[in-house]
């Protein structure tokens, strides 16, 4: 019993990670709940997950180090601009360990127009696959995982999942 | 029961999945034969896996993360670090090329034996710093401690 269930964890861990591009989001029943966090932005204000409880999430995990994560941010910076006023944010989390140093002259020369904020060992943990960048998390209105992708995906879907999240309407759970 | 274990596991797998890379590798190398009061040229042979690259000591913008090789004081005295010209790559992720390091390549270290060195089998360590991607993401970077078994001779 193990061995298949062991068997099936590689398949999905496998099918999460090298899922390719189309976009595809988790069944609701199938979604884990996305830890919370609070760390600072750039400009020193707190930001929290639930705080965004009710909106479409794109968190994204990344570093200046990065150049596949470099190539996704105006991609984002663009979403933010399209979708800020129909629940939708993107929330940044920079895991540079150079630290603000380079984030945030990064996020200004780039016009980054998101909280990003500077991840750390916790965050790291608690999200455990931010070892390979960038990994960016799809987080419905509840607050729970819908999509994880590890390395670049497309601009198309990361655009058809939020459209796709966008138009589900919250539980009341 | 099923299903918790498959949670779990999945959770393993995703923290695996990218730690167990090491994308760079040191390949072996015969001791190196060093004569007291002498200069000697050493070679480090380097591998990068299969469809990753590491960035060049000269990366492409300041952001990037250079190829850096360090030696600790030992036996042996570092006088410089040579590194190959890098490849420029483009790749689907960048519109410029970036000046990288993929497949073998070797980094020389010119050492002075110093006249005081003792003869007899030695080894002089060091770090080599790199940071390396693929065609898609980027594994963090790293730190590794460089051995090479140096024999001092009269």
């Amino acid at each position: 019993m193990w061995a298949v269930a062991g068997a099936i964890a590689v398949y999905l861990a496998f099918a999460s990670f090298t899922g390719g591009d189309r976009p595809s989001l988790k069944p609701e029943s199938e979604r884990h709940p996305a830890p919370d966090f609070a760390l600072k932005d750039t400009s020193g204000a707190t930001v929290k997950l639930s705080d965004y409880r009710g909106k479409v999430v794109l968190l994204n995990f990344w570093a200046t180090w990065c150049a596949p994560c470099r190539e996704e941010i105006p991609w984002f910076v663009d979403f933010e601009k399209e979708y800020q006023n129909r629940d939708f944010a993107v929330l940044g989390v920079s895991m540079d360990t150079r630290g603000w140093d380079v984030v945030r002259p990064y996020t200004e020369r780039h016009k980054i127009n998101y909280p990003v904020t500077l991840g750390d060992e916790g965050i790291n943990t608690l999200y455990g696959g931010a070892d390979a960048l960038p990994v960016t998390f799809m987080i419905d209105r509840n607050g729970r995982i819908a999509r994880t992708h590890v390395g670049v995906a497309g601009k198309h879907t990361y655009k058809q999942e939020i459209l796709d999240l966008l138009a589900a309407t919250e539980s009341t759970e | 029961m099923i299903r918790n274990a498959i949670v779990v596991l999945f959770s393993i797998c995703s923290i695996s999945f990218a730690q167990g890379i090491n994308a760079l590798t040191i390949a072996a190398s015969a001791p190196l034969r060093a004569k007291v009061g002498t200069t000697v040229d050493a070679k480090l042979p380097l591998q990068v896996l299969n469809g990753y690259h590491v960035q060049s000591n000269t990366p492409s913008d300041p952001y990037l993360i250079a190829l850096k090789l360090t030696w600790n004081p030992g036996p042996l005295e570092s006088t410089g670090v040579t590194y190959p010209k890098p490849q420029m790559e483009k790749y689907s992720f960048s519109e410029t090329a970036l000046s990288v390091f993929s497949g073998n390549f070797e980094v020389a270290t010119k050492f002075k034996v110093p006249a005081s060195a003792i003869p007899g089998p030695s080894a002089v360590t060091g770090k080599l710093r790199y940071q390396a991607c693929n065609d898609n993401m980027c594994l963090p970077p790293k730190t590794i401690d460089v051995k090479l078994q140096v024999d001092i001779v009269r």
